[in-house]
Parts: structure tokens; C-alpha cells; sequence
């Protein structure tokens, strides 16, 4: 039994099928990739599991409870965080900001009426908020608006959002896209050192072939809407089906 | 000091003595020159308007400023808390204490009616739901509601109401433990003339309370969630915030300033109609606001005071006010000017309010606040050009809002 468990999950845009019985079992604390073409589904995979989308049929279960019909910080709390494909974050509050409000999330769950505390006064939210811009790399930025970063910046800084909260379940789309290599090579750095440190699941969506092998334990591989096949990164170089779904697409 | 930075600090103690100081500050001239006539600016009526229309843009600022949900319907608030209060002199006593209380606490209920409606909507719907629920009681209160507000002759308090805790020798105008609201000191200094009164008093020191609770709102976590639900209200979502309870708590805060000042309007007379819940009441909160500097602290403060200035002395002034400014001048000058100046006066004061509106939108979208860094960083370049630690307003820190 995996910690999230995905059986029979429909989900049509009026003539499109989205998702057609996507099955999907991924365990606990590995990396489980999942990649397929433009248009594949993929995304929409992750809008059904944060409760952005509500399936036509199917179940997920995620650490043995249903997420269907939940709100998506419901999700949340349970201990999902995503990081989103067109970067999600606080474009107007600052860098730091952006992270304290995560942290305040954990502390203080979906909802605490603190109205007269200062936040200067927060020192463990402050703490735990540099902390993590240090881990990325972005404490120098920390005064900077959000809305000022380079586009590899504010992907980083949506990954320490999810990082700081310590979710159980990391769901990442695209983490990498539109980043330099260098940055690139780092987040994968930095991903397989919060793996190493701490117990989480991720599930990465990626196009780049050189981040998902290596990160990947598992990899789903997606095409219009249905998964082709669920193997070891060793297992599916060269496996024909993949070559079939890409076509050239991707070197794989 | 108070729980705030000493920048923040500084702003309320600024706050404090300027309407503290109000009374002198605002007649600058002598009561019997021209001058003073027409700008002198601190007599009672007027100063209470100043300070009880700056509570209430305080207030609407904690909505609209950090949430960025534009009520179009906020007076509706101001409304029920006036009618609070002139019951509870109608049934108690004409102590303002209960009728207060009764103000916040009503208006507060209301908003979470009101609240838990409007805030299924953001964005325009919002603002028009609120607008339409405003409407609603203002029509109710004209007509099937007219026995609790007694219709267009508006709420009163009568000689046979019942004012059960009313003891004989307690004064017949609203009071405060026997203090009454509209008696007030004179002092005479030469030819100037300055008016202390119990109402202002009260009045401005609720607004300063208010002002200081709007600081520590503005500073504290719940200030941070609210504007992170301005900037995205998606990403507060998927961190695990649920945005309802902060939208409702923020409408219902703004809501109880609204009451409060409500509340203050019927202790300084006590007497309340329907039309203080008209819609053009709510849009003059917006327009104080947006005046003075939308999710600025002081900027709500400003806009009102400028506001209230202009409707009560410019319109004032009419063309034999004018003539007289200009009389040293040659005939056609004097009638020259006075031709350009008078549509800007008196019953023209809106046109005056429309333009400087219109200014500072286009050119200071941050309001007059901004228009105010914006000059005191042009001072400081000029004085301090050579010195590098001068803190203008340009590289203010950007993760607190700005005064
Ligand atoms: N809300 C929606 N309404 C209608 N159609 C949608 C919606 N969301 C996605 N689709 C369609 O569903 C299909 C799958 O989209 P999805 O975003 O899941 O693809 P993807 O695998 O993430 O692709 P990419 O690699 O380009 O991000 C696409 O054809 C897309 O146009
Ligand atoms: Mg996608």
C-alpha cells in the first residue's frame, strides 16, 4: 500500500479525456516520477490530488484518507504541498514574507486569529523561515518583493514554501523549467538532500530527462490521459512503448 | 514602545497631538478676520466629523486596504450603529457607555450576516453585493422597519421613552458619567478663539485607539495573512489557510469601526436617519481612502480630514467671500478670477473634490501618502545628497507597509 493510492480516476473537459482510469500507486518515501508529452495530463493528475479539480469517477486516497471533496488547504494540512507549473506565489510581500506564511500554516493550522502580536516578535517562524531561504540559497534576497525575482528564483522560492511546511507528500511540476543549469543542478541537489534528511514523498512531473534520472526511484509514464507503464528509470530507457508516446520528443 | 517600531510609534504619536492640538491647530487665524471666516476649521461640528469619518476610513482601510475587497456598502455599518446607540438612549439612559457597546455590537452581527454573504464573491460581485445589501436597508429603514427607525423623521429620543437607568438631575443630552458631550471650554487669546469640547474629546480619543489597534492589525500576523489574500489568494489556499475566516474576521473588524463611529455620530446628536446608509455615503468612504492612500496607516486619515475640510469650508465660500479676497485688485481682474475660482466653491466643492481626486489617481496612485514620500525623498536627496544612510521613502523597506 502506498501513501497515495489513485484507483479509476475519469476526468473529461467536455469531448477531451483528460484522465482515462489512471491508476497510481506511489510509496512512501521514494521519488516517483511521472512524464509524458505535452498535453498528457499530467497536470491535471495534480490539480485531482490538491482538490482543484474533482474527478468524474475514481478514488484517492492519500495515508489511508480520501482527498476527494476536500478544499484544497484541507489537502494541504493533510500534508500535501505542490509546487505549481506557473509559479504560485506572493508577488506583492516580500521574499521573506512568503516563506513565514507557510510556516504560520504548519503552527497554526487553516485558520488563528492573531491579530495584535507583531510578527517581528514570531522568532521561531523567523527562524524557520531563514532557514530555509538559506537552504536555497536566497537569504540574500530576503527583503527583496517577490515580484522582482528571476523566474529560476521564484521557483525556488514556491519549492522553500512547500519545503518549509515539511509535507508528507511533495507534489513538484516542472520544478526546473525555465531555470539555468546551474540552478537546475542545484535544486536536484537540493532536492535529493531534503530527501536524505527528512521522511517525504515527492512526485515529480519533469521533461528533463537529466532531472528525473536523477532523482527518480519510479517512473509513470503518461500518454492522452492514461498511464503506459510504471517502471525503475533502468527499466524504461529504451522500453518501446515510452519510444511510441514520445516519438522523438525526448532522448530517452 | 506600545508594541510598535519606533517609525510606527512615531506616526501615533504624531497622530496623537495633532488631533489632541486640533482645536488650536485648525484655527490658525484670528475669529473675526476674513481669513478666519472662511478657513478657520476647529469648531466642534466640524473637528468631530474630522476624527469620527477618520475612525471610520481607518476601519474600511483593515478591509479594503489589506484584503483588497472593496465594500461598496460599508455606511450601512455607520447606519445601524447610529440607530444602536440612539436606542439605547431611548431605552436606558442618554449615557453614551451602553450606547456604545450597543453600537459596536450590533454593527458587528450585521457584518457577519452581511460578511458571510458577500464573501462568497470576490473581486466586482463582491463590491456589488455589498452595495446591494447596503441599499436594502437603507430602503427597509424607510419603510417596513419604520417602527425601530421611525421612517424619514428619523430616530429621536422622546420625552415619554421609557429610559428605565435615566435618575433624576442626570443631564437630558447624551453624556458620559455625567460628562456632557456638547458643553465645552472657550479660551480667548487675543483675537484668536479656541473651543475645547467633551464630544470632540471623546470622539478623537476613539479614533486614536482605533488608529493604534489598526497599527498592531497591520503589523501582526493576521495583518500578514491579509494581504497575502490580496496577493494570492490561490497560494493561501494550497499552503493550508482557509481564506474565509480571515476575509470574515477582517469584514467584521471594519464593520465594528464603522459602528463605533456610527455609534460616535449619535452621541455628538442624537438623532439618525436612514440617508446616513445611502449608497453615496459608502462611496465617500471609498474616495477618503483611495484619497489618502489605500493600505497606508495614516493615509484613511488624511483622506477623510481633506474631505470633510473641503465640504464644510470651501463650500462656504460664495462670490462675496471671493470678491472680497480679490477687491484690492483692478475691477476686471477681481471679476476674472472670481469667475474662474467660483465654480470650485461653494455648492461646487464636489468639482474641486472631483479634480484633486482625479489628480491624485492618475498621478499618485498611492495616494496623497505617496505624494508625500515622494517629496519628503526629493527634500532629503537635496539636503542629504552626500549622506548615504538618509532613509527615503524610495528604499523604505519593502516588507512593511508604508505609513
Ligand atoms: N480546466 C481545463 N479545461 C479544459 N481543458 C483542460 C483544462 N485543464 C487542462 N485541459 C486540457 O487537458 C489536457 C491535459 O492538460 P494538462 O495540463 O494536464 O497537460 P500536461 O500533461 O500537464 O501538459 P504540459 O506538459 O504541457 O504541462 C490538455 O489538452 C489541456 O488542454
Ligand atoms: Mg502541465
Amino acid at each position: 500500500m502506498g501513501i497515495l493510492e489513485v484507483k479509476g480516476v475519469n476526468k473529461r473537459f467536455g469531448g477531451l479525456q483528460a484522465l482515462g482510469d489512471v491508476n497510481l500507486s506511489v510509496a512512501e518515501n521514494t521519488v516517483h516520477a511521472i512524464i509524458g508529452p505535452n498535453g498528457a495530463g499530467k497536470s491535471t493528475l495534480l490539480n485531482v490530488l490538491v482538490g482543484k479539480l474533482i474527478p468524474d469517477s475514481g478514488s484517492v486516497m492519500f495515508d489511508g484518507q480520501s482527498v476527494l471533496g476536500r478544499k484544497p488547504h484541507e489537502i494541504n494540512q493533510m500534508g500535501i504541498s505542490r509546487v505549481f507549473q506557473t509559479p504560485e506565489i506572493f508577488a506583492d510581500l516580500s521574499v521573506m514574507e512568503n516563506v513565514m506564511i507557510p510556516c504560520f500554516a504548519r503552527r497554526d493550522g487553516a485558520f488563528r486569529m492573531h491579530a495584535i502580536g507583531s510578527v517581528r516578535n514570531e522568532g521561531d517562524i523567523i527562524g524557520q523561515a531563514e532557514a530555509i531561504l538559506a537552504d536555497v540559497n536566497m537569504l540574500a534576497k530576503r527583503d527583496m518583493l517577490a515580484s522582482a525575482l528571476s523566474r529560476g528564483d521564484k521557483r525556488r522560492l514556491e519549492m522553500a514554501m512547500c519545503l518549509v511546511q515539511e509535507p508528507k507528500l511533495l507534489l513538484l511540476d516542472e520544478p526546473t523549467a525555465g531555470m539555468a543549469r546551474a540552478d537546475t543542478n542545484n535544486t536536484i541537489d537540493l532536492l535529493k538532500e531534503i530527501k536524505e534528511k527528512r521522511n517525504i514523498t515527492m512526485c515529480i512531473i519533469e521533461h528533463d530527462m537529466h532531472v528525473v534520472f536523477s532523482l527518480a526511484e519510479r517512473i509513470t509514464v503518461l500518454a492522452q490521459g492514461t498511464p503506459l507503464v510504471e517502471e525503475t528509470p533502468e527499466n524504461i530507457k529504451g522500453h518501446p512503448k515510452v519510444r511510441e508516446a514520445y516519438l522523438g520528443e525526448a532522448q530517452v | 514602545m506600545l508594541g510598535l517600531n519606533s517609525r510606527d510609534f512615531k506616526l501615533l504619536m504624531i497622530v496623537i497631538f495633532m488631533t489632541l492640538a486640533a482645536p488650536i491647530l485648525l484655527n490658525p487665524f484670528p475669529v473675526d478676520s476674513a481669513l478666519g471666516e472662511s478657513f478657520n476649521a476647529g469648531y466642534p461640528a466640524l473637528m468631530q466629523r474630522f476624527v469620527i469619518f477618520g475612525l471610520l476610513a481607518v476601519g474600511f482601510n483593515i478591509l479594503f486596504g489589506l484584503t483588497g475587497y472593496l465594500s461598496f456598502g460599508h455606511a450601512a455599518f455607520l447606519g445601524v450603529g447610529s440607530y444602536a446607540a440612539v436606542w439605547m438612549f431611548k431605552l436606558l439612559s442618554y449615557n453614551i457607555v451602553p450606547a456604545m457597546l450597543a453600537s459596536v455590537i450590533v454593527a458587528a452581527l450585521f457584518a457577519v450576516v452581511i460578511g458571510y454573504v458577500c464573501l462568497r464573491r470576490s473581486g466586482i460581485y463582491f463590491s456589488i453585493l455589498t452595495l446591494a445589501f447596503a441599499q436594502m436597508s437603507y430602503a427597509l429603514a424607510y419603510s417596513v422597519l419604520s417602527p425601530i427607525t421611525n421612517g424619514e423623521t428619523g430616530l429621536q429620543v422622546y420625552s415619554d421613552d421609557p429610559q428605565v437607568l435615566m435618575r433624576a438631575g442626570d443631564p437630558i443630552v447624551p453624556h458620559l458619567f455625567g460628562l456632557e458631550m456638547n458643553s465645552s471650554v472657550t479660551w480667548n487669546v487675543g483675537g484668536w478663539q479656541f473651543v475645547f469640547q467633551n464630544g470632540y474629546y471623546l470622539s478623537a480619543i476613539c479614533m486614536i485607539i482605533g488608529f493604534y489597534i489598526s497599527i498592531r492589525i497591520f503589523r501582526s500576523p493576521f495583518g500578514l495573512m491579509l494581504r497575502a489574500i490580496k496577493s494570492n489568494q490561490t497560494r493561501m489556499s494550497y499552503t493550508g489557510m482557509n481564506t474565509k475566516p480571515y476575509m470574515l474576521a477582517a469584514f467584521v473588524i471594519s464593520g465594528m469601526y464603522a459602528g463605533v463611529a456610527g455609534g460616535l455620530m449619535s452621541a455628538m446628536d442624537p438623532l439618525t436617519g436612514a440617508e446616513r446608509m445611502f449608497w453615496t455615503a459608502s462611496g465617500e468612504i471609498v474616495v477618503m481612502a483611495i484619497l489618502g492612500g489605500v493600505g497606508t496607516l495614516i493615509g484613511p486619515v488624511l483622506g477623510a480630514g481633506i474631505i470633510k475640510y473641503l465640504e464644510n469650508i470651501i463650500s462656504k465660500i460664495n462670490s462675496d467671500i471671493l470678491h472680497n479676497w480679490f477687491a484690492f485688485m483692478p475691477d476686471w481682474m477681481d471679476n476674472l478670477l472670481v469667475n474662474i475660482l467660483y465654480p470650485f466653491v461653494g455648492k461646487g466643492w464636489h468639482l474641486t473634490l472631483g479634480v484633486l481626486f482625479m489628480v491624485v489617481v492618475i498621478f499618485l496612485p498611492g495616494g496623497l501618502v505617496q505624494g508625500g514620500q515622494k517629496l519628503g525623498a526629493l527634500f532629503s536627496r537635496k539636503s542629504k545628497s552626500s549622506n548615504s544612510d538618509a532613509t527615503t521613502a524610495g528604499t523604505a523597506n519593502t516588507n512593511t507597509p508604508a505609513e
